[in-house]
């Protein structure tokens, strides 16, 4: 990792037409091939940060530099649901973002090629995202966004809908891919354990207004084997996280919203 | 379907059977249309009517039992799918029959099943023209509708604003009563295009009224439906309106217009017979609802019962054929036409 910037956020605001404060005076400074997490409750903005570097909606106040040869065009976006289109291949799926942007079809067939080898799912071309598991439609949701050969990759809960084998199996395959590719990643998570074992720099969020309350390195070396994931170190750090995260709760605000959400 | 109180079981009963009877022809032509797909057809559960049965044909799917193991037409034959409704149609039919003849109703009040079917085979030659007649009508109207529902729907989906100011017309012509305006339509239409083609293209008219709506709202409906992550991620690789319209609005809005067709192509159909019935004698004399109000006139019940079956029919084919045509374009994809195990 080098120190070059690759995004700043000085002063960033965001607040909603029905006055909920999203963003609050957010300074971050993301360095080239960082993997970054954005930890928080429900409502703390993480996703509102994405949104805003990726330019889906403008912000109140505040301004993102980008690095220098870095531009918005060369960053993907992972999101939630896979939001593959059901009507195409996996194939046409992934070619999207190039057809799109008017690449040859020769040029984009190879590109798809290389996108699905990267995420292991050569053989299945021709077949609909409906004939597809969970796990398989987010990998196809991400050859799609690896397609362009991003330099930014922003992923927004990307394995959260998926059973825990899926999620480590997958966090483990984009780890890999990350050591090899070395782009930036930033990574929003509800999952504690996921920000620890991807990351090399977890951002902890507190919400209502939406703030940074923590930025912990995580400093172990990659990669990163199954072994650290049982290591006392990784307890060490998960618990640090925890307890930031505690902190961000003390509001009754949030305390209602945790009441909620385990009603719920 | 215009029908009298006397006829709902008679055409209760032939609309099921035709459903069933198309059911099978469609099969084989299916069959060397379309290839197999892996998924299975509903089974038992939910197979409680001919139509379901139907739909597995129509996907290009044969049907399966409970094992998942593919079933030959033989056990299709012998499914309750079809042996029900069928049994229910014959045992109408029979009671009718037999009622007739018991009670000694007059044929003008009442004919019986079997009359029915004489007389459409007796009166074939002048009927099935004007039912040829009336199915161009339908079909130049359904067409029209079609192309106009499409093109203003994607027009409303430019703009908001084209939108706001259209929308409420579009739901005034489709509330205002056709058969209240029919003759309005027929007497200006006369006035501007005089001569033999007048009645011709007011009766299209009046047909394309009925059956543009229903495309229209449902395909406005669909352009608007498109998965918002979806639109998001076309925001974010910069893609034109144009390309958001053919890659993404559109193949998004597909379910919701076959849904509009397969309603508007029954009310295509029943506009044009409604338009005739106004035209009435002055018209072309030539649909089929000159027929049937011609054999009325003259207590020629059971012609007019032949005319009336003939034209159920041909509504029934006209849905199956676009229940048909969504199904195979769908069957990669929705939910509509996705055949599941459980």
């Amino acid at each position: 990792m080098n120190d070059c910037s690759a995004i700043t956020l000085s002063h960033v605001s965001k607040v909603y037409s029905n006055g909920t404060i999203a963003l609050q005076d957010l300074n971050l400074v993301i360095g080239e091939g960082q993997f970054i997490s954005l930890v928080g409750p429900s409502g703390c903005g993480k996703s509102t940060v994405l949104r805003l570097i990726a330019g889906l909606g403008e912000m109140s106040s505040g301004s993102i530099h980008w690095g220098r040869g870095h531009a918005q065009r060369k960053l993907a976006f992972v999101f939630q649901e896979a939001a593959l289109m059901p009507w195409a291949t996996v194939q046409d799926n992934v070619r999207l973002p190039l057809k799109l942007a008017g690449v040859g079809k020769a040029v984009a067939e190879r590109a798809v090629a290389e996108a699905l080898e990267m995420v292991d799912l050569r053989g299945f071309e021709r077949s609909y995202p409906r004939e597809l598991s969970g796990g398989m439609k987010m990998r196809v949701s991400i050859a799609r966004a690896l397609v362009t050969k991003p330099e930014l990759l922003l992923m927004d809960e990307p394995f959260g809908a998926l059973d825990e084998m899926t999620r480590s199996r997958l966090n483990s395959d984009l780890l890999e891919l990350w050591s090899q590719k070395q782009w930036t990643v930033i990574f929003v998570t509800h999952n504690i354990y996921e920000a620890v074992y991807l990351s090399n720099r977890v951002i902890v969020m507190a919400a209502r207004p939406g703030r940074v309350v923590a930025d912990l390195p995580i400093a172990a070396p990659y990669p990163r084997t199954e072994a650290f994931r049982t290591s006392p170190q990784f307890n060490e750090y998960c618990r640090e996280i925890s307890h930031a995260l505690s902190q961000t709760a003390g509001s009754p605000d949030a305390q209602r919203r945790a009441a909620r959400k385990a009603f719920v | 379907m215009p029908s009298g109180g006397l006829l709902v079981k008679h055409l209760f009963s032939s609309y099921s059977l035709m459903r069933g009877l198309t059911a099978f022809l469609l099969k084989f032509l299916v069959d060397r249309l379309t290839q197999p797909v892996r998924s299975s057809s509903p089974s038992g559960v939910i197979a409680t009517s001919l139509f379901s049965s139907f739909r597995s044909f129509a996907s290009g799917q044969m049907l399966q039992n409970r094992s998942g193991k593919p079933a030959p037409v033989r056990q299709w034959l012998l499914s309750p799918d079809l042996i029900a409704p069928l049994v229910v149609g014959i045992l109408v039919l029979v009671i009718w029959e037999v009622g007739v003849r018991i009670s000694g109703i007059e044929p003008y009040l009442l004919p019986g099943p079997l009359l029915v079917m004489q007389t459409l085979v007796q009166e074939w030659g002048t009927l099935f023209p004007s039912l040829l007649t009336t199915l161009k009508i339908t079909i130049v109207a359904f067409v029209a509708a079609i192309v106009s529902g499409l093109l203003v729907a994607v027009l409303f989906t430019q703009s908001k604003w084209i939108e706001r100011s259209f929308f409420p017309y579009a739901v005034i012509l489709q509330t205002t009563p056709i058969v209240a305006i029919a003759p309005l339509i027929i007497l200006w239409v006369r006035q501007v295009v005089p001569g033999e083609k007048s009645t011709l293209i007011s009766l299209v008219i009046c047909a394309w009224i009925v059956a543009f709506f229903p495309i229209l709202s449902n395909t406005t409906l669909g352009l608007n439906s498109a998965d918002h992550n979806l639109v998001n991620l076309f925001q974010l690789y910069k893609a034109s309106p144009w390309q958001s319209l053919l890659y993404l609005r559109l193949p998004s809005a597909m379910p919701y217009f076959l849904g509009g067709l397969r309603i508007s192509g029954g009310l295509a159909l029943i506009g044009a017979v409604v338009a005739e019935f106004v035209a009435g004698t002055g018209g072309t004399r030539s649909g089929i609802a000159y027929q049937i109000l011609m054999s009325s006139f003259n207590l020629q019940i059971p012609r007019m019962f032949a005319a009336l079956l003939m034209t159920t029919v041909l509504g029934v084919l006209i849905f199956a054929l676009l229940t048909l045509l969504s199904d195979i374009l769908l069957r990669h994809w929705h939910e509509s036409a996705v055949k599941r195990e459980n």
